[in-house]
């Protein structure tokens, strides 16, 4: 862990009304890496990404981001610094085409130039997504809205990327796919942080991994040490008999 | 035969005033899922505005009628955008963490308010703008005499549409707006400022519902205060007609709710033409829900 801290979260504490749904976590996230962050339903995922990305407002404790507080920030100015989410469900822009939401994606570039060449980039990583450039992107299948909503938040040229259950209702060789994809993203030198409740996918894949139970960090190690961790076999992994 | 083209070409020209209000209603709606019912004040406020300005300025006079008329609209458009720019920071955007129905609760409040502040200002008893703006040639065309000011609003109305449909099919910040619309939480991911884009929004609808109010006022030559009540009805009916969020949808709506209303007033009685109109919008409904052009099935206000 000696490569530089890109993103830190400090005792963050998030409330919804008078429940506190967060208990002051605290993450690291080196530059280059990819980290994932395991639970179940309810755990606390979405809303830490949510948080990092400024639609959740936290209640305590404060997010780094470049070593700048980034937490009192609105939700467009956090994008701007470079902050990319792909939130769960997709949430593609339905109506509109494809190339309408990759443009979308680049709300905040101005540089037409680096955008025509990310672009070209995320055309390359997802060629179905060039094929259909003027369909509705609400026609799509389930697969290519990911690829989309991934694409899309690339456009932003982020320095990190974070994901919010992207193999969710995916068919299993669709994952593998876009989980490569990943793999590429992150080899161009994008951070990402994963939130999957697909567990052995998502260890394969991330350097390290955080543990959240109930609001709470229960375990934070490098992605072996969890796989070969008993609690997280029996929580996350169905046991160790499973492949 | 000849009734039939006269009530038409009548027809289009309220009709594209009806659709300039409902583009005000319906861009609202979309991004806020909001009726301003404040909107068809800010319609008379144009409309009053406008005759200001003219008087005062005598702007007609200065530089002929084209550039005056012209010069008057641009100065009625802006000043109408702020008062909506206004109406967004005082009214609504401090109830944008709020349920629904509170902003509803606001936007009757802004209407009353609105529609009291010109009474109070310029009385409670109608105007009347001066006769000698627009020029009262009679062409033509085809056999029909047509009153040129006729053609002139339908027209202006036409370029004014395509010019908003053009911002908000083909640039940035339309695609953003249509983006807002669609997914607010989604839009704010992609970096862009939802409060801006309502501000946004909160500019161009009332500066098209204030260009209504001077043309109604150039066209029927008065106004009085709660002249907003009928035309805003009419226009809230023609985007709902259209679908309301859509914005072709407000077009098409208005123009057709025009056109159904000169004919009912011709054919049938013109004393039910309201009620035509509304039993209009009743068949269409049952139809189709959503509207003609919609694709959202319209939420509980």
């Amino acid at each position: 862990m000696d490569n530089k801290t890109l993103l830190e979260v400090v005792d963050l504490v998030v409330k919804y009304g008078n429940i506190e749904v967060l208990h002051r976590i605290n993450l690291r996230v080196g530059e280059g890496e990819i980290v994932t962050i395991l639970g179940a339903n309810g755990a606390g995922k979405s809303t830490t990404l949510l948080t990092l990305s400024g639609l959740v407002k936290a209640g305590a404790g404060a997010i780094y981001f470049d070593r700048t507080s980034i937490h009192k920030l609105p939700a467009h100015d956090i994008v701007k610094r470079g902050i990319a989410q792909v939130p769960e469900g997709r949430r593609v822009f339905g109506t509109l085409t494809v190339q309408e939401n990759i443009n979308l994606g680049a709300f905040v570039c101005r540089d037409a130039a680096a955008i025509q060449k990310t672009q070209e980039w995320i055309y390359e990583l997802f060629p179905v997504l060039a094929e259909r450039r003027q369909q509705l992107a609400g026609t799509l299948s389930g697969g290519e809205q990911q690829m989309l909503a991934i694409g899309r938040a690339l456009m932003s040229q982020p320095k990190i990327l974070l994901l919010d259950e992207p193999s969710l209702g995916l068919a299993p060789l669709l994952v593998k796919a876009i989980f490569q994809t990943l793999r590429e993203i992150n080899a161009s030198g994008v951070t990402i942080v994963l939130v999957e409740q697909n567990a052995r996918a998502a260890l394969r894949l991330a350097h390290r991994g955080y543990v959240l139970e109930l609001g709470n960090i229960v375990l934070e190690d490098s992605s072996q040490a969890l796989m070969a961790n008993p609690k997280v076999q029996a929580a996350y992994l169905g046991g160790e008999s499973t492949r | 035969m000849e009734q039939f083209f006269q009530q038409l070409t009548n027809g289009l020209a309220v009709g594209s005033i009806y659709a300039l209000i409902a583009l005000g209603y319906t861009m609202v709606y979309g991004v806020l899922k909001l009726i301003n019912f404040a909107h068809s004040d800010l319609f008379t406020l144009g409309a009053y505005l406008g005759l200001t300005l003219l008087t005062s300025m005598s702007l007609t006079d200065r530089l002929g009628p084209v550039w005056g008329v012209l010069i008057l609209a641009v100065m009625v458009m802006g000043f109408v955008a702020l008062a909506g720019a206004l109406l967004d920071r005082v009214a609504y955007r401090p109830l944008r963490e709020s349920p629904r129905l509170s902003a509803v609760v606001s936007a009757l409040g802004a209407s009353i308010f609105l529609q009291n502040t010109v009474m109070l200002i310029y009385g409670a008893r109608l105007l009347v703008y001066p006769s000698n703006i627009l020029p009262k040639t009679v062409l033509h065309l085809f056999g029909l005499d047509i009153p040129l000011v006729r053609i002139l609003v339908l027209c202006v109305s036409l370029i004014m549409m395509t010019g908003l449909y053009l911002f908000i099919q083909k640039t940035r910040i339309g695609t953003a707006i249509r983006a807002a619309a669609i997914d607010q939480g989604a839009a704010r991911l992609m970096g862009i400022d939802v409060n801006r884009v309502i501000l946004l929004v909160f500019m161009l609808g009332p500066s098209l519902g204030g260009a209504a109010g001077l043309m109604v006022g150039l066209y029927y030559g008065q106004v009085n205060f709660t002249m907003g009540w009928g035309y805003g009805l009419k226009a809230f009916t023609a985007a709902i007609l259209g679908g309301i969020g859509n914005i072709p949808g407000a077009m098409v709506g208005g123009i057709l709710l025009g056109v159904i209303e000169a004919m009912g007033a011709a054919y049938l009685s013109f004393a039910w033409k309201d009620a035509i109109a509304f039993l209009v919008l009743i068949l269409i409904l049952i139809v189709r829900p959503t509207g003609l052009l919609g694709e959202r099935v319209a939420e509980k206000v």
